[in-house]
């Protein structure tokens, strides 16, 4: 075969292959294949795909000319959050983001990968400050992981088969959530009920709440903020009556949040999940998204944790300290069918990200993203709530809030596709996931939003609507 | 064979602190976006928009840093990280350590700042890349119908696959009668574990003690009216092919089973052997492995699934599809398991994985088998020079081999472990073992995938030989190793002893410090 070497594959040289198969005592690759693959498995022609690409010039052209096609938060002004938020990325979480040595290890020990188990275990160490806890973990896939993780948690820990949560939650992650409790007839299956909410707070209904909750009930889930925007700030009742029912608290959170709003260990939460993508990870058309699970450092708890857990631990050397893996025996690497669910290949490098985060804001930092997301939101609210026809819903906030238009004859999606037109992003439709809300957008605002950018959207809005 | 010098190494000694004690009261990292004056006027103070009882009043202690020394820290932590890049990582099998492209960061982060909520016309190119990489080369690859990104990591098919097994059987009102799943103890953790996570019974099938994999007579023993189906790897971990997988799928298919396979070890029959043409219902690709999308420290990672067309209807929502010459996002799919993730998955994981298939093209990815084939049998060759390792069950492997060091822990009382802790002394990253059990005793798995030539798998040789004549020469060399690392041998005990561990600064500082 005449054809150059391919730049990734320095054996594919042809003297090198021929010296190759010369020294293991074979004529060709094909025999080799031949004595491992029966012959009717053999592929007995030329994969039919496109002309290859190896000039890395030509490459990037195919595919950023595919890509070139795309908009995103760069050059438009974007109002969508709902579970992946456009936030101020700091260039120090960047620039760590490509270190090659983070970026290309993987499952190397303590030792040659030691600046890796201490960058898990920081970010275990800075989420636990934020939430309040003792006891988290590398993360897992994305909130609706976490949370399936959680609640299953909470089901071994009390050994019951039902678990609770708000009717506001994201249906997707929702759905997550479902197809981790695996509600069939299977034994083990876990029953997913909803708890209404109020409709003009958003916030959980108590009665309801108090209506289904059981001797049955292994864990009350609830979100702050949730989907919806609201900050939930019943807590401390939800809480009281979960313990009550022997039932485990289990609070999802977005950690940004947490610089100003009380960390869900105040509250009375258990078990805390939630995402990590707003900490310095980029949205990546939803590929940043990162879960995480915290808990107090109690034995049982550990005991019930899917994930790798990394321990601090001293070394033969005095004052010298090294990490691993804390009560692996639990892991599905070790246990197999018997394991805590499971754990893989996840989401390390946004955890890695998220600690580089957090070592940058500092109390300080964290405060200040809160309040800047607190008031430029509620800017926000207030600038749209002015137009006319415009009905702003749940008051108590954080980041984002549902828009409703249902006094106007109109569409969410045919305003939304006028004001993309506009180089704006209108808030995500939601009135087929919230049919109660009517015709609602589910509008975002964070730190990055200037005030001229709130007032934009608004003068625009205005204007469509009028 | 010409002997190969080995070269002196040392790590990075940092002797980092831990994040929490650098800096110093009132230091910044960064300073957040302003909120204009005016902003303020409007809203008033922020604590008038918490809620009562939701304000902050525990201090939030996380360490105050200065910008230059934060980045300093996570560049010194990145430095005692022994990243594939960085050396000839081949001992990590079963993770095909291969080469990540540094074009394809360039190309993944163009889609950075996408929201996935974003309007289908307005990431038609993305849409398209994910396509395009689906359903014209991961289904010329595999032979597979339709195609899925949402998984977020190659556990992660599995258990996306273990749903849909359980949805399939739900629609035909069969699953309380089938639910068993049978795999085998040298498939990969995650064939049993999601299956049993998805609520399945699992059954384990062992090897017979000569061929390395399970017999058909053990796997005819063990299907009945209860199963569900299988979940293999193929070749499994061992890079043994069981060259009957055609005869179970049609054994399992005999029962009404349906047939999973994790394509984790896909890398060594690109354009020689398919999913489909060997009888599977449905398969998981790992992205970040046979794809050269970089590992990320373990993530993120892409479970990219294919499935025949009978099990299209039940991919989680939303699929991607081509209707004329647009890309569209379809979630009007009643019989959907609905979702395994929130949104779209890892699609910057998929950007990558497109670039590296593009760059191959036909003859690029068959090429890349049979040079990652041909290095295992080069390997397997020079292994004969090592001495204490033994090839348990016979016959030729594919992409790797599971060797053991049983004979060299006998001799020399060294034994995998103590050998790993040593290969950190030259730069060679530790070995993969083996999941557990430990089936082979004292097991390693070397993958010397396209990615690594010949000297450099001369060179690794080198350094084992090296370590395992060491063991018989002086075993306390590696049993007190490793000497040339960041730092010296770590008490693990603390590891499995609640009063002892510490996973957080907040625990360490209440029990140890």
């Amino acid at each position: 075969m005449a054809k150059k070497p391919h730049p990734y594959i320095p054996n594919s040289v042809p003297e090198i292959r021929a010296e190759m198969l010369r020294i293991v005592g074979a004529e060709s690759t094909d025999q080799l294949y031949a004595e491992m693959i029966p012959d009717n498995l053999l592929l007995k022609r030329n994969m039919n795909l496109p002309e290859s690409l190896p000039a890395e010039q030509d490459l990037k052209k195919h595919v950023s000319d595919i890509l070139d096609k795309d908009r995103s938060c760069w050059d438009t002004l974007s109002f969508l959050g709902g579970g992946c938020w456009n936030h101020f990325i700091p260039q120090v979480c960047d620039e760590i983001a490509r270190r090659g040595e983070f970026l290309t290890a993987y499952a190397g020990g303590y030792y040659s990968d030691l600046g890796r188990f201490q960058a898990n275990w920081e970010f275990q160490s800075l989420i636990c400050e934020l939430v309040g806890m003792e006891v988290s973990g590398i993360p897992t896939y994305d909130w609706g992981s976490g949370a399936g993780n959680a609640v299953r948690m909470a089901s071994r820990l009390t050994r019951r088969k039902e678990v609770l949560v708000p009717a506001s939650m994201s249906p997707a992650r929702l759905s997550v959530v479902t197809n981790f409790c695996n509600p069939t007839e299977l034994p083990g299956a876990i029953k997913v009920i909803k708890i209404d909410y109020d409709k003009r707070t958003g916030a959980l209904d108590l009665k309801d709440l108090r209506n289904k909750i059981s001797s049955s009930t292994a864990c009350v889930y609830f979100e702050n903020p949730g989907y919806l925007g609201v900050i939930e700030d019943q807590g401390e009742e939800i809480a009281d009556i979960a313990h009550k029912a022997g039932a485990e608290v289990v609070v999802g959170v977005d950690p940004i949040s947490l610089g100003i709003l009380a960390p869900p260990s105040d509250y009375g939460a258990d078990i805390v999940c939630g995402e990590v993508q707003p900490l310095g990870v980029h949205m990546m058309a939803g590929g940043g998204l990162a879960g995480f699970i915290a808990s107090r450092d109690e034995e049982r708890y550990v005991a019930e944790y899917p994930m790798r857990i990394i321990s601090i631990t001293d070394t033969v050397e005095s004052g010298e300290r090294g990490f691993g893996q804390a009560a692996y025996e639990r892991t599905s690497y070790m246990a197999r069918e018997k394991a805590k669910d499971w754990v893989g290949t996840t989401t390390a490098l946004h955890g890695i990200i998220a600690a580089v985060y957090m070592s940058l804001l500092g109390p300080q930092g964290m405060r200040d993203v809160g309040e800047a997301i607190l008031q430029k939101s509620h800017y926000a609210f207030t600038k749209l709530s002015e137009i006319d026809n415009v009905d702003v819903k749940f008051p108590c906030f954080f980041t984002e809030f549902p828009l409703c238009i249902d006094s106007t004859s109109k569409k969410v999606n045919q305003v939304n596709r006028i004001l993309l037109t506009k180089s704006i992003l209108g808030g995500k439709d939601i009135s087929r996931e919230f049919p109660e809300l009517g015709q609602s957008a589910l509008t975002c605002v964070t730190e990055v939003h200037s005030k001229g950018d709130i007032d934009k959207f608004a003068e625009e809005l205005e204007a469509i609507l009028r | 064979m010409t002997d190969v010098n080995v070269r002196p190494y040392h790590a990075p000694v940092w002797s980092e602190p831990l994040i929490h004690e650098l800096g110093a009261k009132g230091e910044r990292g960064v300073i957040l976006p302003r909120v204009e004056p005016e902003i303020q006027d409007v809203v008033g103070e922020t604590d008038s928009l918490i809620p009562k009882g939701m304000k902050r009043n525990t201090p939030l202690n996380l360490p105050e840093i200065s910008q230059p020394q934060v980045l300093r820290h996570w560049l010194r932590l990145s430095q005692m990280t022994l990243g594939m890049e960085m050396e000839i990582d081949l001992g990590v099998g079963t993770c095909t350590m291969k080469y990540s492209p540094k074009v394809n960061e360039e190309l993944a982060a163009m889609v950075a700042g996408i929201h996935p909520d974003q309007p289908e016309e307005t990431i038609q190119g993305l849409l398209e890349v994910a396509w395009r990489f689906g359903d014209i080369y991961l289904r010329e690859i595999s032979g597979m119908d339709a195609f899925t990104f949402q998984p977020p990591g190659g556990s992660a098919g599995a258990f996306n696959n273990a749903i849909i097994m359980r949805k399939y059987y739900e629609e035909q009102n069969e699953l309380v009668q089938r639910n068993e799943v049978i795999t085998t103890i040298f498939s990969h953790p995650c064939d049993a574990a999601c299956p049993a996570t998805a609520g399945f019974k699992v059954i384990t099938l062992y090897p017979d003690d000569e061929t390395g994999y399970p017999s058909i007579e053990a796997l005819k023993a063990a299907v009945s009216k209860h199963t569900a189906g299988i979940f293999v790897t193929n070749p499994e971990d061992t890079g043994i092919f069981n060259p009957h997988i055609d005869e179970w799928t049609r054994i399992v298919h005999e029962v009404g089973g349906l047939c999973a396979y994790d394509q984790a070890n896909l890398n060594a029959l690109m354009g020689i052997t398919r999913a489909r043409d060997a009888g599977f219902d449905m398969s998981f690709f790992n992205l970040h492995k046979t794809f050269g999308s970089p590992h990320g420290s373990s993530g993120p990672g892409s479970g990219a699934v294919g499935v025949t067309k009978d099990l299209a209807k039940y991919l989680p929502i939303p699929v991607i599809v081509k209707r004329g010459d647009k890309y569209h996002l379809d979630y009007d799919r009643p019989h959907s398991i609905g979702r395994v993730r929130d949104f779209l998955g890892n699609l910057q994981v998929v950007v990558r994985a497109y670039a590296w298939a593009a760059a191959m093209g036909a003859d690029g990815l068959r090429e890349a088998a049979e040079i990652s084939m041909l290095n295992n049998q080069y390997l397997s060759e020079r292994m004969k020079e090592v001495p204490g390792v033994t090839k348990p069950y016979g016959g030729r492997r594919l992409d790797q081999v599971r060797w053991s060091l049983d004979k060299l822990k006998e001799e020399t009382g060294c034994g995998i472990n103590e050998v790993n802790k040593r290969v950190v002394d030259f730069g060679v990253q530790s070995f993969f073992t083996s999941h557990h059990p430990w089936v082979v005793p004292e097991p390693f798995t070397p993958e010397p995938c396209e990615t690594y030539s010949k000297a450099d798998i001369d060179y690794w040789i080198a350094v084992l030989k090296k370590v395992c004549q060491e063991a018989y020469e002086d075993p306390e060399i590696l049993k007190k190793a490793p000497h040339n690392s960041s730092i010296h041998s770590v008490d693990s005990t603390p590891f499995d002893d609640p009063k002892r561990w510490a996973m957080s600064w907040r625990a360490y500082r209440r029990k140890i410090k």
